[in-house]
């Protein structure tokens, strides 16, 4: 039966997000009444293809590493009071997630019913031959790691039609997250562009978590954050007919027309066509109007209809990074960070890719071609504290491993008066983009029933 | 007139997709947007990312927002996957361009934070 608002709330917004970020906002929906969702985003580009290495390694692991310590706390609550969890922190591997879940809710005496979405997996079953058909830079097949399309917020919402209290995804467009409980709600038709293009950007306003509530935001003096480090993550208040409302629990943080602004455009290309697999939401005629109370309303959002197509993000084996740092002090102390990267260039295996910073004159301006030491010239000379940053790329570790040795070799061999190395090593993976037709990803939906109360 | 930095009357927020960078750039009075749409146009952004060397730069107009969007191809170093820069995301990118030098017309000179 449709009802006219529902609440939704972000327990985090990427996978290395506060862990305690979500009891503010269970507490803040637990009262209030209505039905209420609780989204988690923790899926970022290339942690999927880290998550399915993780599985090639352990069949049994592959979703995020933290979700135990994020389910564990909240669950009794939210299962009490109704709050449907919808996370894609099943990453590489949902349906290991959802028997985890079924774990926790064991281990507590728990009821529910667990959703575990799949689908977007490409690699398995005959998407290899989309994929060689549709992504025109597919690399080899035998360096590749994961190829994920990001599915809608149709199989979501069908999951809470048929009872889920938790769903568990691979790879979703993020404010898919958030659209699914609307839909299935307030009874919103899948091809209503206007409504589906208000319930997306919502889900957008929500899905980095605080980036909309003070975080990513504070400037000293021009844009002050009050009680920064306790700021509570969003709550949107989705009406039937479209509006909606984006506020906060008590507690730090704050929201407003500026915070909400540039939430709106975080990541947007055109704004009159901002893509999901849900809708193009058009974002030209939107405007904010600040309620007071750190409650913020979004008009003015148009919808059109969804892309032909669904994006598929391929990652692949690209070879190993490596890093490595040393410091220098007092006179000269560029100059001595400066040969000592000389030296490292003309020592490293000729087959990496390098590319050196000198930290405390200019780093992250500095790019690889040597432009911007000379458009923005700095004075090297009055730097007193400079740490010499090579960062090398590489066909294999070995490679890499034998130019970071150039840099712990600088102990004893480089410039004066050098100290505080460290090094670094990580397998580095490559990913493209490339889109498919719609009917390349077939979701499933498989429900766990846990009874254990 | 005065001159200032675009940080004294906008904000701004970085965000990457790929190799891609977008820089929403917010005035924070709205009678200070059209001193950005005049200034602060695709030429001068381009040319203070020059040595990120974009493929092209667009910028979409957001009035209702007083508000503007860039559009910087090209200038993530391959994007965070690939990237050797440290911060491979392009974030710390949105106060370069709020580093620009603009002129407020005096009528608005008391806007300037």
């Amino acid at each position: 039966m449709p009802v006219q608002s529902i609440r939704v709330g972000s327990g985090a917004g990427f996978s290395g997000d506060r862990i305690d970020a979500a009891q503010p906002v269970i507490r803040e929906l637990m009262t209030g009444g209505g039905p209420t969702a609780l989204m988690f985003e923790t899926l970022g580009e290339r942690t999927l293809a880290l998550a399915q290495l993780r599985r090639r390694e352990n069949p049994e692991l592959g979703y995020e590493p933290k979700l135990a310590a994020i389910l564990q706390p909240i669950l009794p609550d939210c299962l009490k009071a109704g709050i449907t969890i919808l996370g894609n922190f099943g990453a590489g591997n949902p349906p290991a997630a959802g028997r985890l879940i079924d774990g926790l809710m064991a281990k507590a005496g728990l009821n529910g019913r667990i959703a575990v979405i799949t689908g977007d997996d490409l690699l398995q079953a005959d998407g290899l031959e989309v994929l060689r058909a549709h992504c025109p830079d597919l690399p080899d097949e035998k360096l590749l790691i994961s190829a994920n399309a990001y599915l809608g917020a149709e199989p979501l919402a069908q999951a809470m039609a048929e009872g889920a209290d938790i769903v568990v995804t691979g790879r979703v467009a993020d404010p898919s997250l958030a659209l699914a409980p609307m839909i299935h709600h307030l009874g919103w038709a899948t091809d209503d562009w206007d409504r589906l293009a208000q319930g997306t950007m919502a889900g957008h306003l929500l899905e980095c978590g605080a980036q909309v509530t003070g975080g990513y935001f504070a400037d000293p003096g021009l844009k002050d954050v009050p009680n920064i480090e306790e700021a509570t993550f969003p709550i949107a208040t989705m009406n039937a007919d479209g509006s909606f409302v984006i506020g906060k629990p008590p507690g730090g943080g704050l929201v407003d027309r500026r915070t909400v602004t540039e939430q709106l455009l975080y990541e947007v290309h055109d704004p009159a066509g901002y893509l999901t697999p849900d809708v193009a939401a058009d974002i030209t005629g939107a405007e904010i109007v600040e309620l007071g109370g750190d409650r913020v309303r979004v008009d003015g959002i148009r919808g059109h209809a969804r892309p032909e197509t669904l994006k598929v993000t391929v990652c692949f084996d690209g070879g190993w990074i490596g890093e490595g740092e040393i410091s220098y002090m007092g006179p000269n102390a560029a100059a001595r960070a400066r040969l000592a990267g000389e030296m490292v260039r003309r020592r490293a295996p000729q087959s990496l890719k390098l590319r050196f910073d000198l930290i405390g004159v200019m780093s992250v301006l500095a790019d690889d071609g040597g432009a911007a030491w000379r458009d923005f010239a700095p004075d090297e000379a009055a730097a007193r504290d400079v740490r010499l940053r090579v960062a090398m790329s590489g066909p294999d570790k070995e490679s890499v491993e034998r130019g970071l040795q150039e840099i712990e070799a600088l102990y004893c061999t480089g410039p004066a008066a050098g100290g505080g190395i460290r090094l670094s090593s990580r397998r580095r993976i490559s990913t493209i983009s490339c889109y498919v037709p719609r009917a390349a990803a077939r979701p499933r939906i498989e429900m766990l029933e846990a009874r254990h109360g | 007139m005065a001159e200032t930095l675009l940080h004294r009357i906008a904000h701004a927020r970085a965000g990457d997709k790929g190799n891609r960078l977008n820089i929403s750039l917010i005035a924070y009075d709205p009678a200070l947007y059209e001193t950005l749409r005049e200034q602060v146009t695709v030429e001068a952004v381009t040319a203070h990312f020059r040595h990120r060397t974009p493929s092209a730069v667009a910028r979409h107009e957001l009035p209702k927002l007083h508000a503007m969007n860039f559009v910087l191809d090209g200038v993530l170093d391959g994007g965070v996957t690939q990237a050797l820069n440290l911060d491979a995301h392009g974030k710390c990118l949105s106060f370069h361009l709020l580093d620009l030098k603009v002129t407020v017309p005096e009528a608005l000179t008391h806007l300037i934070r």
